[in-house]
């Protein structure tokens, strides 16, 4: 188990969360307790099943715990209702997937657009919002590019902007540069790194690279559902 | 970008698969509005029918006709307007394809009886005075290229010989209901050679047309007019004017029947096709919704999205199958044998029908998908390889 001293923007406590497999239970996390304040950057490592990834979700309100507290920015999110909970992560969270995630239909700019059509923002300040996140990637010539027309890294890097678009409270980042190769891994870090620096992202990242965990504030390693550093 | 254009690009996304899916739902549809344009042509002489007419005939068939006589004894019942009779006179004319309705009528009363036949004032005129004359809808006038005064020539087949007759009058359909291609002339012509050739036969008419003062008695005057000829030889059997055409339409009865089980059936094939396209789409998209769920689009997205997609679809479909149907029933009308409906017209009823149809497809073929698509948690949707 770990804590913070700072004031935390996210307050685990006491979470634990099992799936069911066929009538077995599997426990997935045990009674896990830490805080995040805000600006941290947070690195999860650990072993496949660890219990990472489902960390993750919960604290990005995609999933559920069976028992505990979640809290982030002082809401409750266990005890939001699905359509209260789906615009609390419309606007705290943007969430960074392993595989991208990009809609194929759709090109850079309507990707990193998606998250704002949620919001009541003008069509000039849309644009706005996404040139400049865009730019701020690296991709600001590449909004017309379809995602089967970038490489792995530039997915990524559309991924990140359409993450930070609507200007979350947090980021939560799933194995950000588990699918690229070395360069773009060291590219999309310093990204991220940039994002908590300039920025003051507050960001959780899960991975396996320990080059990335360099990055990271923080490392915190997870073993069989329980915190053991 | 609105939410409108995820959901064209999402249906432009397999672009053969959208084409053939709005295809088959556009040939189904037309499919669909060409049987119920045939059987809306069936029902339309049910629909034209006039409430305040009954229909005296013989109890036993229509085939079996009726006294002359019998005219003043209806004429007396009370709440009886007016009474006119009518004959089937069937026969040829040119050949046997031309088929239209040729019907022996008592002249001084029969158009005041059934006033959408308009026929001008000096034509009826003339109609009247004139034995050997006759009537024909304009459509007649047209198919045949005959005008006023021309000579028409029937061989008759119920009522053996040739027989000849002169255009007087060319009426005109009040409404889209009335059938505009009959042919009417004088019963007395028939009578007058009958009485001659087979005088047994003389003196007889087809059926009666009673006009009533009240729609509301019709029950009534019906039950006393055929309570009149109760155990006599030529025993009645009144009823209204849609009851008497509807039991025409039950000789087709399971024709249309059938007809009408069959557009249906369609409607459900074009469910299936639909369904079976929203299935593998949203199948293929179960990862997709997952990453909006966590974006924080809503339930209410999640249905707008598929639900948009399968009613775009379906719109799709049924505009292509009303844009193949409409050149489609015209050209059927074309080439049909001349006669078998004289009004074959696209209803706008039928075109309501069809879109109703296709609403109705579109929300019942994605209801499984959006079903699936909500109940699939995001960590679910997630693990799931595209």
């Amino acid at each position: 188990m770990a804590a913070s001293n700072s004031t935390p923007l996210i307050e685990v406590k006491e979470v634990t969360k099992s799936y069911h497999r066929d009538n077995i239970e599997i426990p997935v996390l045990r009674e896990i307790t830490l805080n995040v304040p805000k600006g941290e950057f947070l690195a999860f490592m650990g072993p496949s099943g660890s219990g990472k990834t489902t960390l993750l979700n919960l604290i990005a309100g995609i999933d559920r715990p069976d028992a505990g507290l979640i809290k982030v920015d002082g809401t409750d999110i266990a005890r939001l209702s699905e359509s209260a909970l789906a615009q609390w992560r419309s606007s705290h969270v943007g969430f960074i997937f392993q595989f991208y995630n990009l809609l194929p239909v759709l090109t850079a700019y309507e990707n990193v657009e998606l998250p704002l059509l949620l919001t009541r923002l003008s069509r000039k300040e849309k644009r706005e919002h996404v040139e400049m996140t865009l730019k701020l990637v690296g991709l600001g010539d590449r909004m017309d590019h379809y995602p089967k027309q970038l490489s792995g890294g530039q997915e990524q890097r559309v991924a990140i902007a359409r993450a930070i678009v609507t200007d979350p409270t947090i980021l939560l980042a799933d194995e950000p540069t588990g699918d690229l190769d070395k360069t773009s891994a060291t590219e999309i870090m310093t990204l991220l790194d940039r994002l908590n620096k300039e920025f003051g992202k507050t960001i959780v990242m899960v991975t396996h690279d320990p080059r990335a965990a360099e990055k990271a504030h923080k490392v915190m390693q997870l073993d069989k559902g329980e915190l053991t550093a | 970008m609105k939410i409108f254009k995820l959901i064209t690009k999402n249906i432009l996304r397999h672009k053969l698969r959208s084409v053939l899916t709005i295809l088959g739902i556009g040939i189904a549809v037309t499919a669909f509005i060409v049987l119920q344009t045939v059987v809306e042509a069936w029902y339309v002489g049910i629909e034209g029918a006039a409430a305040n007419r009954l229909i005296a005939r013989h109890a036993v068939s229509f085939i079996f006709q009726l006294p002359l006589a019998y005219e003043q004894k209806i004429a007396a019942v009370p709440g009886v307007e007016r009474v006119t009779y009518a004959n089937w006179f069937s026969g040829v004319y040119i050949d046997k394809s031309q088929f239209f309705a040729r019907l022996a009528v008592e002249a001084e009363d029969f158009f005041q009886v059934y006033p959408e036949l308009l026929v001008p004032p000096d034509q009826m005129e003339t109609f009247k005075r004139e034995r050997n004359s006759c009537i024909i809808g304009e459509q007649i006038a047209q198919r045949y290229n005959l005008k006023l005064g021309d000579a028409m020539t029937v061989e008759g087949d119920i009522y053996p010989g040739e027989w000849q007759f002169i255009v007087r009058g060319i009426y005109k359909p009040r409404d889209k209901m009335t059938d505009p291609s009959n042919m009417f002339f004088h019963w007395q012509y028939v009578d007058e050679r009958m009485r001659i050739e087979t005088p047994q036969r003389a003196g007889k008419i087809g059926w009666y047309i009673v006009q009533i003062k009240d729609p509301a008695q019709s029950a009534q005057v019906s039950l006393a007019i055929d309570e009149l000829f109760k155990n006599s030889p030529y025993e009645t059997k009144t009823e209204t004017e849609r009851a008497f055409q509807q039991g025409f339409l039950a000789s087709a009865g399971a024709i249309l029947t059938a007809m009408n089980f069959i557009s249906f059936v369609i409607i459900g094939i074009i469910m299936l096709v639909l369904g079976n396209t929203m299935i593998m789409s949203a199948r293929e998209r179960v990862r997709e919704y997952a990453v909006l769920k966590t974006l924080g689009f809503s339930a209410g997205h999640i249905v707008g999205l598929i639900g948009g997609e399968a009613l775009t679809i379906a719109a799709a479909g049924g505009l292509t199958g009303f844009a193949l149907a409409v050149p489609l029933v015209s050209a059927f009308e074309e080439f049909m044998p001349k006669g078998w409906f004289p009004v074959f017209d696209l209803q706008p009823v039928t075109v309501v029908y069809a879109a109703v149809a296709a609403l109705c497809v579109g929300i019942a073929s994605s209801l499984f998908p959006i079903y699936r698509a909500l109940n699939t948690s995001i960590v679910n949707g997630l693990r799931q390889i595209g």
